[in-house]
């Protein structure tokens, strides 16, 4: 393995194809957010009547919104939104979670007792009707949604977590670390969480589809991130039943979007759990 | 065993206490209440009228004990007032529960007969052309949003028939049924057929390393027998503990896709309630469905417990 980047690329395209495949996926969608300013050829906020609903052709490629607005570069720029809510929501559900689940395996006791049951109760609500209470709850936006969707992510990692670390805690090696004198909160830090990273790492990027699977389901019922953003889900959701019949363009374009990035995350996902997590290999 | 039913019988009360008092203070925490959004939207300003509502809807009481008279309204069957159209909540649900509750059933009905056999070929075909193709295909089903598969049938229906189907109370022909109930129920159960797939293909690998199967082949059964008899019973358990998961998955299906279908089921009119932001509507429906996920669960540990003979719950 000292050929190179090639050779390397050779190397993990053999042991991992559809791994890989998820990556480049990932890796276009990732181009496409942070330079979408100059990848989209035109602006995805300048209105033009005398364009509404134009079919896909030279300058509209993907065709026309309702408000006449271009739709490639309005998927272009779409991307920021799925990214963005993506990593701030799998980054604050795992966060606080990995948080969570580290201490309450740690401690044990009454804390413990109280994080299952918050846990139990949050997890008798499935992810998009608790995302759909608490955008309710707090407005519609950006943030919110973010907010909305990483809180019902916490209780499965701190679950997780919180299994692996019962498990780590009674290893010889943490025993010997506790044995030499390390204060307790040293031995966690220092010797548990770093051993947790796998498991948490083949979480997190489990959770990027579901993640932006559940921004677009909340945008698509018009609850998630507001106009004039141009999140994918929020582009189905302007009576997309009706352009079905009249405009299949802008129903197809977003949703195949939406379908290849969840698609790419769900490959990166199974091979980096393949890789990482040997016990959970099938 | 008797004990351990009533200890998961309180624990779920718990839980169900926990959701309520969760999800009453959520609806409560966000500035401004049904008093203001009535005054914004109908622009009426005669503060008195404005009084006479909130005191008429008791939100002029302290949260505890608003708290307090939902429950007992609860235990006895009174849920309250919709702010929307004014009639018992209960009224507005109750007619709109079996609608849901069939869409879902034949959902997991086609979840199931697809993807258990569907992950068991591609367990037994294990790295040939046809498992990665159907890898593929759950994968895919894992990818796609439910809405936009929906979506996609619209468009299919506009394509062949020119037309959408319309919601009917009583299909008069079975086509009626079938396009306003099945093909909507396969729109959602694709995702957890998906789901399903994957899980069956990953246990029966699991359980096709295992002595006994390699025993079973030692003694010369057909390879049929070993798969079906012998390595199916037991992969099937893990898939059975995922129901509870199934169904909380197959609730955000429900909601989108009685959203695209038009389909007049509680899942739909969650989302309509919480446009309307008729909280009292809000907070029972989500006590009902938290209701049934935690008696799934329940009722899938407790069916584990009885097809399963090596578990045996402590008590």
């Amino acid at each position: 393995m000292n050929g190179g980047f090639l050779s390397d690329a050779v190397y993990w395209s053999r042991r991992y194809p559809l791994g890989v495949a998820g990556a480049v996926i990932m890796i276009v969608f990732v181009f496409a957010a942070v330079f979408a300013g100059t990848v989209a050829p035109l602006d995805p906020f300048t209105t033009n009547p005398r364009a509404s609903l134009a079919p896909p052709g030279a300058t509209y490629l993907m065709g026309a919104d309702m408000m006449g607005r271009d739709v490639f570069s309005r998927m272009i720029h779409g991307a920021r939104i799925s990214l963005a809510v993506a990593l701030g929501a799998t980054f604050l559900g795992s966060g606080f979670g990995a948080a969570l689940g580290l201490s309450s395996g740690y401690l044990g006791g009454w804390f413990d007792l109280v994080v299952q049951r918050v846990a139990e109760v949050m997890q008798s609500l499935p992810l998009l009707v608790m995302a759909l209470v608490i955008t309710a709850s707090l407005g519609p936006s950006l943030i919110n949604t973010i907010i909305a969707i990483a809180i019902p992510l916490i209780p499965n990692v701190a679950r997780v977590i919180r299994s692996n670390v019962l498990s780590l805690r009674e290893m010889p090696f943490v025993e010997a670390a506790r044995a030499t004198g390390m204060s307790e909160w040293r031995v966690a830090i220092i010797h548990v969480l770093p051993n947790t990273l796998a498991p948490l790492i083949v979480l997190a990027t489990a959770q990027l589809g579901s993640t932006i699977l559940t921004e677009a389901s909340l945008s698509f019922l018009g609850l998630g991130v507001p106009e004039p953003w141009p999140s994918w889900g929020r582009m189905l959701s302007e009576s997309a039943a009706e352009y079905v019949r009249t405009a299949p363009w802008l129903v197809i374009f977003p949703g195949l979007a939406i379908s290849l990035v969840v698609f790419g995350t769900n490959l990166l996902g199974d091979a980096l759990r393949d890789a990482l997590d040997p016990r959970q290999r099938d | 065993m008797l004990s351990y039913v009533i200890r998961r019988l309180l624990l779920m009360i718990v839980t169900l206490f926990g959701v309520s008092v969760a999800i009453f203070l959520l609806l409560r925490i966000v500035p401004g209440n049904i008093a203001d959004i009535l005054f914004d939207s109908a622009g009426l300003i005669d503060p008195a009228e404005k009084q006479k509502i909130v005191v008429d809807l008791g939100l002029d009481k302290p949260l505890p004990l608003q708290y307090a008279q939902w429950i007992a309204g609860l235990f006895r069957g009174d849920l309250g007032y919709s702010y929307v159209s004014e009639k018992p909540v209960i009224d507005e649900i109750l007619p709109r529960i079996p609608i849901t509750a069939r869409l879902a059933g034949i959902a997991l009905l086609f979840a199931v007969c697809t993807g258990v056999p569907l992950g068991v070929i591609s367990a037994v075909r294990q790295n040939t052309w046809l498992d990665y193709g159907l890898r593929i295909l759950s994968l895919s089903g894992l990818s796609m949003p439910a809405f936009w598969l929906g979506l996609l049938i619209l468009m299919a229906f506009v394509h062949f028939f020119g037309t959408i189907p319309i919601y009917e109370r009583e299909p008069a022909t079975y086509w009626a049924w079938i396009q306003m109930l099945v093909i909507p129920a396969a729109a959602v159960g694709f995702r957890s057929s998906a789901l399903i797939m994957r899980l069956t293909r990953s246990s029966m690998l699991e359980v096709l390393r295992q002595d006994y199967v390699r025993t079973a082949r030692a003694k010369g059964l057909s390879e049929g027998a070993v798969t079906f008899d012998h390595a199916l019973r037991n992969a099937v358990l893990p898939v059975i503990t995922t129901i509870g998961v199934e169904t909380a998955f197959l609730m955000g299906g429900l909601i989108v896709t009685e959203t695209v279908f038009n389909i007049p089921g509680v899942a739909r009119f969650l989302v309509e309630a919480i446009r309307w932001r008729d909280y009292p509507m809000v907070q029972n429906l989500v006590m009902f469905i938290a209701l049934v996920v935690v008696t799934v669960n329940l009722l899938v540990d407790l069916t584990y417990m009885f097809v399963d003979p090596r578990i045996r719950y402590g008590g």
